[in-house]
């Protein structure tokens, strides 16, 4: 087995793959609100590995930077979903997408 | 598997596996300090804030994947479409020319930062975080603070019916409204 030399096309593949599990993984489990906010998780970890991979395959920091930036966003969006999840199932007992019809237009 | 484990404790538990391997590549990159926030952050917060709710809210997980075999097509569908996309994206992929002269020949990352100077990565980060990025960093700061609140108010239940120290009332008490001087008759009790 030769040995691979691993280059910036190899982790914009995995970023590509796990951006494709997250978005897979919306479909799949449609009804369920913690695993869809999982599967938002991972392609916000596949957007920074992108972002990580070029900022040093290009020898700019800003890539970094923003990657930290992503990373406070992802926490904040994680702390308010979820709580607002809780709260949802203190009311209804439930966490099935289709029965969040409450707030009709 | 964290899509399709059938126990969403597991699939927390995958979550956490791959941001431990992203944390590696990180590492192999040459960028330490994403790396160790990612592990702090994520499997440190975010993923146990995950294990918690999965834990705490006891919802039978079986009938919330009862009608999901019907989505698949459709979610493979769209994971393939996006996937081709990003295929095709890659193969026709060009740099630029100066990129290409960098990554193209040498192979390797451009290591200007680490190697040549002696500043560590954190160091470099900061001093650009601090500088250019002052601003948004601040913002940055200002969006944790609202996620806080924002998630303790929503959290917060005023229960009446439990009783509490109301310390207020404790130091507003008076001599004269707490205490009372009888005299006792001798003989006849309070």
């Amino acid at each position: 087995m030769g040995m691979i030399e691993v280059g910036l096309i190899h982790y914009l593949m995995l970023a590509g793959l796990l951006f494709t599990i997250g978005i897979f993984g919306i479909f799949l489990n449609r009804k369920n609100v913690i695993i869809i906010l999982m599967s938002i998780e991972l392609m916000l970890l596949s957007v920074n590995i992108n972002f990580v991979a070029f900022s040093v395959y290009l020898g700019d920091l800003s890539g970094q930077v923003f990657a930290m930036f992503i990373l406070t966003v992802a926490a904040a969006e994680a702390a308010i979903g979820l709580a607002i999840l809780v709260v949802f199932f203190r009311n209804r007992g439930t966490i099935a997408v289709e029965d969040i019809s409450m707030l009709k237009g | 598997m964290v899509i399709t484990a059938r126990n969403p404790v597991h699939s927390v538990l995958f979550l956490i596996l791959a941001f431990f391997n992203a944390a590696g590549l990180f590492v192999l990159l040459g960028a330490e300090f994403i790396a160790m926030i990612l592990v702090i952050v994520y499997v440190g917060a975010v993923a146990v804030l995950f294990l918690f709710v999965v834990m705490m809210l006891d919802i039978n997980f079986a009938d919330l994947r009862k009608g999901a075999k019907q989505f698949v097509p459709v979610g493979l569908l769209i994971g393939g479409v996006l996937l081709a996309e990003l295929c095709i994206m890659y193969s026709g992929w060009i740099f630029s020319p100066d990129t290409a002269i960098h990554v193209a020949i040498s192979g390797v990352p451009v290591e200007g930062f680490q190697s040549t100077s002696g500043i560590t990565n954190t160091e470099m980060l900061g001093s650009v975080l601090y500088t250019h990025y002052f601003f948004i960093f601040q913002v940055s700061g200002l969006i944790l603070l609202v996620s806080m609140i924002g998630a303790i108010v929503l959290t917060l239940r005023v229960r009446p019916d439990v009783r509490k120290q109301k310390v207020t009332a404790q130091f507003d008490r008076t001599v004269e409204e707490s205490m009372e001087i009888k005299k006792v008759v001798s003989g006849s009790g309070v």
